[in-house]
């Protein structure tokens, strides 16, 4: 097996540390009690795939909790408040839907990424199915909640467009990878009686820095709060 | 138990219940559909709602901690057993549904405040430690008290149970072994986890209630055998059980009396404040008003989210009634990424 280029592991290692970060937020705070295991599930799930994505570049408690803001390569989209139900909802309709097909093309390599991805699609495929169940409830529930939805999806949509800008270190075609999503996207919101939203999907004036390591406010703030006790003490094991 | 219930208070019902007291004292179950007298249901519904409410509103002094863990492992340790709590939440909240109360209707009843949580709750968790202590002791007090109920006389609780132990006894030595960490650590770290455990104790305590010559409903629940023990053995056996690990931990446990007593064979300790313990009861405690108020807040910010699920399922029977399937309908699995490819 070949070794794994670090850009990318760390690229897709801070996208699913961050992601399940947000999602661990919701703890105690869910609709639901189902909810409440279902969050805290992927949360999990992506929590593990970070650490084995880490673990390949260096040691990840030094990655997670000693990096500034500007060296984390996540996209933006993953860092952004969890918001209502229908923003975490849409976060992860765009990003699992993302992820399923990108963790499928990658498993299909020799390199430890591949590893990693062949046995993460098969969580990534019930996240994506979490999401568009609920997409579906949400859309064509009532009108409040087909209202937020839609609202979150508009929202969120800025943040979308840089997931399919080429990751240094993957060999994979990003213009198929961004068509198959976007037809899978507008399937489920068509069903869902939603709209696919209209407005840019990046830009330099809009979104898109992440991966270059350019993040949006709200990062700092949360990280912050992620590493201040293990930084609080330099040096200790836990 | 095998008798069924009658249909319509027809039946004798002092047979029944002589029936019901006899399985009881032979230690066979009592099923959903069994014949059982009203106050036996009534005490059964309390004492499972009770824990199932501990259980969701005991998610939120832990989660408190999960953005803040000091380290990756931690803070997947951490969320599983979060994630646990909610589980064990919805065993409990389905127990008490085969006795006829809905989970809707047992929320209710705590978010208005006529149904009790745990008082242990109702403390703060100040420092990383705290996650350790709560694991070690407010777990392990748990465990004491619930071991016995695996063999409760209600069937579906006493199955609930024996899952339950066996993933508390988890959380129990996940929180010894955090602490075991801070205890052998630096300084700083060893300070945090004694000012934890100083802090936790005596709340560890309260939670096997009140002494037994003041417990209510204590009697009846053993010849019921829905408790098994009383407040005053199980506090006895946790102590037993913790002094020696508080040693092994590097610790020290905060009460000046704590000795071996030979002749009874267990440690002597000094009094416990029940002013205090009455005090959180009342909902004085430092925390009892944040925890319910976060409590009735994520559901009624959720309650929208319910509606929609509520209504998109009652779309779907409607469609389905009239032939119509979803084109892609998640209930019929998931074809369309080959559609898509």
């Amino acid at each position: 097996m070949n070794p794994a280029p670090a850009s990318a592991a760390l690229a897709l290692g801070d996208d699913a540390l961050l992601l399940s970060h947000r999602l661990g937020e919701w703890a105690g705070h869910a609709p639901v009690l189902e909810e409440e295991l279902a969050l805290a599930n992927i949360a999990l799930d992506l929590l593990g795939q970070a650490r084995v994505l880490l673990s390949l570049v260096g040691d990840e408690d030094e990655l997670a909790y000693l990096r500034e803001e500007r060296a984390f390569r996540n996209l933006q989209l993953v860092e952004q408040p969890r918001g209502d139900f229908a923003h975490t909802i849409a976060r992860q309709l765009y990003f699992s839907s993302y992820q399923r097909l990108l963790y499928e093309e990658l498993a299909q390599g020799d390199t430890a990424i591949a590893e990693l991805a062949s046995k993460a699609v098969k969580e990534v495929d019930y996240h994506r199915d979490h999401a568009e169940h609920w997409t579906l409830r949400l859309g064509d529930g009532t009108a409040e909640s087909h209202q937020r939805m839609q609202q979150a999806l508009d929202a969120l949509w800025r943040y979308t467009g840089e997931a399919f800008e080429p990751i240094e270190g993957l060999t994979v075609n990003w213009a198929t990878l961004r068509a198959r999503w976007t037809d899978r996207i507008t399937t489920v919101l068509r069903q869902a009686t939603l709209t696919v939203p209209s407005g840019p999907q990046s830009g330099s004036w809009a979104a898109g820095g992440g991966r270059q390591g350019v993040q949006t406010e709200p990062f700092g703030r949360m990280l912050a709060e992620m590493q201040h006790l293990h930084r609080s003490h330099p040096g200790a094991t836990w | 138990m095998t008798t069924m219930a009658p249909d319509a208070g027809t039946q004798d019902d002092v047979a029944y219940e002589a029936q019901f007291n006899a399985a009881v004292t032979a230690e066979e179950r009592i099923e959903p559909r069994d014949w059982m007298p009203d106050a036996y249901r009534a005490s059964l519904v309390r004492q499972i709602a009770q824990h199932a409410h501990s259980e969701i509103i005991g998610m939120q002094p832990e989660a408190n901690w999960i953005t803040r863990a000091p380290s990756l492992r931690r803070k997947a340790i951490l969320m599983a057993k979060v994630q646990d709590e909610a589980g064990h939440g919805l065993y409990l909240y389905s127990a008490a549904e085969t006795l006829g109360t809905s989970r809707d209707e047992l929320l209710d009843r705590l978010h208005s405040g006529r149904q009790k949580y745990s008082s242990i709750f109702n403390y703060p968790t100040l420092t990383w430690a705290d996650v350790g202590a709560i694991g070690w002791l407010v777990d392990g007090a748990a465990i004491t008290n619930q071991v016995p109920l695996c063999r409760c006389s209600y069937g579906p609780y006493a199955r609930a149970m024996v899952r339950i132990c066996k993933e508390e006894s988890f959380h129990q030595r996940q929180g010894y072994e955090l602490l075991l960490a801070l205890s052998q650590g630096t300084e700083a770290q060893h300070a945090m986890a004694q000012d934890a455990v100083n802090r936790w104790w005596w709340p560890s305590l309260m939670m096997f209630g009140p002494p037994d010559d003041e417990s209510a409903h204590s009697a009846q629940s053993m010849a019921w055998r829905i408790k098994r023990h009383s407040n005053d053995e199980l506090r006895q056996r946790f102590v037993d059980i913790c002094v020696p690990q508080a040693d092994s931990l590097g610790l020290t446990l905060p009460d000046p009396d704590l000795t071996w007593d030979e002749e009874r064979g267990h440690y002597a300790f000094g009094p416990i404040d029940w002013d205090e313990f009455r005090e959180v009861l009342r909902g004085n405690g430092p925390c009892n008003e944040q925890r319910i108020n976060q409590r009735r807040t994520a559901h009624e910010e959720g309650a929208w989210v319910r509606e929609a699920a509520t209504a998109y399922a009652t779309k779907q029977a409607e469609r389905s009634r009239h032939g119509y399937r979803a084109p892609h309908d998640p209930q019929q699995g998931d074809t369309q990424e080959e559609d898509i490819a």
